[in-house]
């Protein structure tokens, strides 16, 4: 079996369906890190479901990526044998999880976002896509009504509560406009019916989010002039340590499975 | 006339491999809520009666549901020491599943089980999302005692499906089948 990185064919719908699957990916790795270190056992089950859900997300998109790449690649071999310039999460995603309220604020940042993802990808001209979207998007809906809930008592909870997740805000705020950019394989997805390009999602969100916060009270930090690039495969220093916890199994034993 | 004699047939012995797999897989119990068979989780979509092979089509609950494998060899195990072997089982994404598609049978069993059954939700109309009113859930009724003065402990439970709730007239708790 195979331990050496695998090359990733990367025609743009192969990196549009990534970008999404290693986001959900990804988030699962960090909220399962809260697994047994929440505060209370019930944000614990929680994040633990949370990251379930996003796992089997991950799964079904990574599967459709291998079979749109045509190499042959499993969801395991492309989760766990890709170097770190080939995956392509939201930089958001890979930040270590923080204390509770950046972990919450940032799970409805992603899960507003991904909600209004997967209602545009549920009328995706790719069946396969489709399908994956329509299931997800009862779950993100789910997802952001929880962390939502969460933000809204945190920022107009204590002092310290408030003082903790604006903290968080003005952190993760700065990771917002990789959410939104729009390049060519946005543009290659549109074109084909595979997918919006992001940048249409942008709208929507603030207004969400607008209507989320404004409810926590807290105030939404001025744009920011920092771009993160992760969708691209430029991560932060952060990546490869997340990678080397993932990907240390399949690494160590070559094409182990439960 | 054909039609009627076969409903006839239908009604008394299974006529074929796939009403005789069906009347199997009514059998075969979620691993994780064991008071239900897959059936009336209505997660079997079809049961295919191919030359070679029966070809069983599940919908799975949620995108991570560490069930579904385990269902997916459960259910062929039981179809291959019925007799009706060899079988194969796909899955099929869409449309996706609800718990609309309980059974009226499952959700009896699921509330005598302990276990608040979810309400309707009309898949595909739109759901809001609101951030104010933590306690606005409509009340739910206790399974145990009936009572709609409950209260919402956890929103995650022991599996993806379900949330965690207590009564505070009897003071028990239980489980909601969350709607989906």
């Amino acid at each position: 079996m195979q331990a050496s990185s695998i090359e990733l064919n990367r025609a743009p719908a192969v990196q549009y369906v990534l970008r999404i699957g290693d986001t959900c990916l990804i988030l699962a790795q960090r909220l399962g890190e809260w697994c047994g270190h929440a505060p209370v056992l019930e944000e614990d089950i929680a994040m633990a479901n949370i990251a379930l859900d996003l796992v089997g997300q991950a799964r079904a998109l990574l599967t459709h990526a291998g079979q749109l790449e045509g190499r042959g690649h499993d969801e395991d071999q492309l989760a766990f044998l890709r170097n770190e310039r080939d995956y392509l999460n939201l930089t958001l995603v890979e930040l270590p999880r923080g204390d509770f309220a950046f972990s919450v604020l940032r799970n409805a940042m992603v899960a507003t976002w991904l909600k209004l993802l997967w209602e545009r990808l549920a009328a995706s001209s790719d069946a396969e896509l489709a399908a994956i979207a329509g299931k997800a998007l009862k779950e993100a809906r789910y997802h952001q009504q929880h962390s939502g809930d969460w933000v809204v008592r945190l920022g107009d909870g204590t002092a310290e509560s408030r003082r903790r997740v604006q903290a968080a805000l003005d952190t993760a705020w700065r990771y917002v406009p990789e959410l939104f950019d729009t390049d060519a394989v946005d543009c290659d997805a549109t074109a084909s019916g595979l997918g919006p390009l992001w940048s249409d999602l942008e709208a929507p969100w603030r207004e969400e989010m607008q209507a989320m916060l404004g409810e926590a009270t807290l105030s939404v930090p001025a744009p920011s002039a920092f771009r993160s690039d992760g969708k691209r495969g430029r991560h932060s220093e952060h990546m490869g340590f997340i990678l080397t916890d993932m990907q240390y199994l399949q690494r160590a034993f070559p094409g182990g499975v439960w | 006339m054909s039609e009627l004699l076969a409903d006839a047939v239908a009604t008394t012995v299974p006529a074929t491999r796939a009403q005789a797999a069906w009347a199997v897989l009514d059998t075969v119990l979620d691993p994780e809520v064991p008071a239900v068979s897959v059936c009336e989780l209505g997660i079997v979509r079809e049961v295919l009666a191919h030359d070679d092979a029966l070809e069983v089509v599940l919908t799975p609950t949620y995108s991570g549901c560490p069930a579904t494998e385990v269902i997916a060899r459960d259910v062929q195990a039981a179809l291959v020491s019925a007799g009706l072997g060899p079988v194969t089982v796909s899955l099929r994404r869409a449309p996706a599943w609800t718990t609309d598609w309980i059974t009226a049978e499952g959700r009896r069993k699921l509330a005598a089980y302990g276990i608040a059954p979810p309400h309707i939700v009309a898949a595909g109309e739109a759901v809001p999302v609101r951030f104010y009113g933590r306690s606005r859930a409509p009340a739910l009724a206790c399974p145990r005692c009936g009572s709609a003065h409950t209260e919402r402990l956890s929103a995650f439970g022991s599996t993806a499906c379900k949330a965690l709730y207590r009564c505070l007239a009897c003071k028990e708790p239980f489980e909601h089948f969350k709607p989906l």
